[in-house]
């Protein structure tokens, strides 16, 4: 600025301006998530994890054979992304989901951030919704991710072939490959629900260490009440348990029970959480940085 | 008042606690269009807080601000239509390029406040920058991209908290350049500072706040004026000079002040009254001078000690357009 140029942007009245959609917000979320580097140490572990697995199963024998599908993971590849799933739902996704939900409020925080953003022309709730839809963008994103590289290497080293169904009936390839992508549907319903929390952690706390580890201890929480002699009662309104619902899609017939399930215990946790980050969001001060 | 013609900037009866902390109290302010208006004070005195309030970004526990006659926590984001500033550091993401901040801005203000990014980005000389990542910036230059960052939303009222905090000369002369011009050109600016010399250079009024209250809300240059009273006075014998004055009737507040005397005259006749007996008494008179405060010195008058009871007093010191108690 030392020499000051011409001329300076107008000084005329605004005219009325047209105001940014949710839309243009969201897409400003993603960018924003695009250039930092958690994300893509999510996506790392989300990768990198199915990767072990499948290296770990080659180089030595037997497989994962107390838990479902592990008996299959030799017979093919298919059979790879629902052991994942399992194993994934005791902290691996939680970690993951948080590593970005539990940040993204937070982090603006702590940059100082939100005062910049909140004084331009969109108002808080499109910022907390945008910041929300991009969180489980990130979550989708890297559950795909996390399934689709299990698949791949497991097809190229197992092969893709029917699928032993839980009900012990074989699934041919094209209607095991649909079941899965609907069963990552159903395994979105718990993570929907982590995510929430975290957001509302990365809300209330303003501190993303403080948030990420909030939402894996909660989630580790419910696991440990769900493993404890005379709570089976609260088992199924458990979140923990809902990471399990999705194996209803891989038996013959169809349980559709713990999916029905699962989308309102979900629910439950979900959108107390959203409605009181979105709450706290639009109502609090923003007095730092 | 309609919403079209409301002032820039109204607030009434403003207050902020933190605990038992009351960071700003019962602040009023009124900044009229076209106006550069000076927002003083030291450090702690509840400037920031004020800006913020005024902004929206957080809550007062009492009483309403409102930016053209909008009340930004009833109308949200469109109460801040023809409006942009800082509060404290002007805050980007570091992660991104100073450009991609812009437009990044520019997608969250909408209409075609993209169309403006390279105008600005040349006011305040970042066009070769533009591309770096703002972690790699200095302060000066996120200071400027804060600029540009508010020029994006072609502003009627700019609100800048300590704009050149932390600049070396060279900035702080060219961002008083940039501001001066932009005021210039129509804008209204509300500038938050603890610089005497920027305030006195930039602002037609100003509003001194201590302890999160407004002790003086008044025309600059009235405040100036107000001071005229007193006077410096260099002679052959200072010693006995001072003598003179102390004796003379009128005259009071004389003091020693190392080389000469001040002294403080309600009438001009007294300070010819007080030449003859100078001379009568031996003390040949080699200056005598009116001395304006500077603003430096009426902040401090009234920022410290019990400056206020002088300011409302109308004595010597002060007599403030508006000094509120």
């Amino acid at each position: 600025m030392s020499a000051v140029a011409e001329p300076a942007p107008s000084a005329t009245p605004a005219a009325t301006r047209r105001r940014p959609g949710i839309a243009a917000i969201y897409g400003w979320e993603l960018r924003k998530l695009r250039a930092q580097k958690r994300t893509y140490l999510g996506f790392g572990m989300a990768a990198l994890v199915p990767i072990l697995f499948v290296v770990a199963l080659a180089l030595r024998g037997g497989g994962p054979n107390d838990v479902p599908f592990g008996r299959y993971v030799r017979e093919t590849g298919l059979a790879i992304p629902p052991v994942l799933l399992i194993f994934g739902s005791i902290w691996l996704f939680p970690l993951i989901v948080a590593l970005v939900a539990g940040d993204i409020v937070a982090n603006e925080d702590g940059n100082g951030t939100l005062k910049t953003i909140l004084t331009r022309s969109v108002d808080r709730h499109q910022v907390f919704l945008a910041k929300a839809l991009a969180a489980l963008t990130y979550a989708v994103a890297a559950l795909v991710l996390f399934a689709g590289v299990g698949l791949l290497l497991g097809g190229l080293r197992y092969g893709l072939n029917p699928l032993t169904s839980l009900s012990g009936t074989k699934i041919p390839v094209g209607r095991a490959l649909g079941l899965m992508a609907a069963a990552l549907g159903a395994y979105l319903l718990p993570v929907i629900a982590v995510a929430s929390i975290a957001l509302l952690l990365s809300t209330v706390t303003r501190n993303s260490a403080a948030a990420i580890v909030g939402t894996l201890m909660i989630s580790l929480l419910l696991q440990l009440i769900g493993v404890i002699s005379g709570l089976e009662a609260i088992k199924p309104y458990l979140l923990s348990t809902q990471f399990d619902a999705w194996q209803g899609l891989l038996r013959e017939p169809a349980d559709w029970a713990p999916i029905a399930r699962a989308t309102w215990v979900c629910a439950l946790y979900a959108l107390p959480a959203l409605a009181a980050g979105l709450t706290v969001f639009v109502r609090r001060d923003v007095a730092g940085g | 008042m309609s919403e079209a013609d409301g002032h820039p900037i109204e607030a009434r009866g403003l207050v902020k606690r933190y605990g038992h902390v009351t960071a700003v109290d019962r602040v009023d302010l009124t900044v009229e269009a076209g106006c550069v208006y000076g927002y003083l004070g030291p450090n702690g005195a509840g400037k920031t807080t004020s800006l913020r309030m005024l902004l929206g970004l957080i809550r007062p526990d009492e009483g309403v601000a409102r930016l053209f006659g909008r009340d930004p926590l009833e109308q949200g984001a469109a109460a801040l239509d023809g409006v942009a500033g800082f509060v404290e550091a002007p805050r980007f993401y570091p992660y991104l390029s100073g450009r991609r901040n812009l437009e990044l801005m520019a997608a969250l203000d909408g209409g075609d406040a993209g169309d403006r990014i390279d105008g600005a980005l040349e006011t305040v000389d970042l066009t070769d920058r533009q591309g770096d990542k703002v972690k790699g910036y200095s302060h000066g230059m996120k200071q400027r991209l804060g600029i540009a960052a508010a020029l994006l939303r072609a502003p009627r009222l700019l609100l800048l908290d300590e704009p050149t905090t932390g600049l070396d000369p060279a900035g702080m002369r060219d961002m008083r350049v940039l501001v001066r011009r932009l005021a210039d050109e129509g804008m209204t600016v509300l500038l938050s500072s603890h610089l005497m010399g920027e305030v006195e250079e930039l602002c037609d009024r100003v509003a001194i706040v201590r302890s999160g209250r407004v002790i003086y809300e008044g025309a600059l240059d009235a405040l100036l004026r107000s001071t005229g009273q007193r006077y410096r006075l260099r002679t052959t014998d200072d010693e006995r000079a001072l003598a003179v004055c102390r004796a003379q009737a009128g005259v009071t507040e004389a003091l020693g002040a190392g080389e000469g005397i001040t002294f403080a005259a309600e009438q001009e006749r007294t300070v010819a009254d007080l030449s003859v007996a100078l001379v009568e008494a031996g003390a040949a008179i080699t200056a005598l001078v009116p001395a304006a405060a500077s603003l430096e010195e009426l902040f401090f008058r009234l920022t410290e000690g019990d400056g206020l009871v002088d300011a409302a007093s109308g004595g010597n010191g002060v007599v403030p357009e508006k000094a509120i108690r």
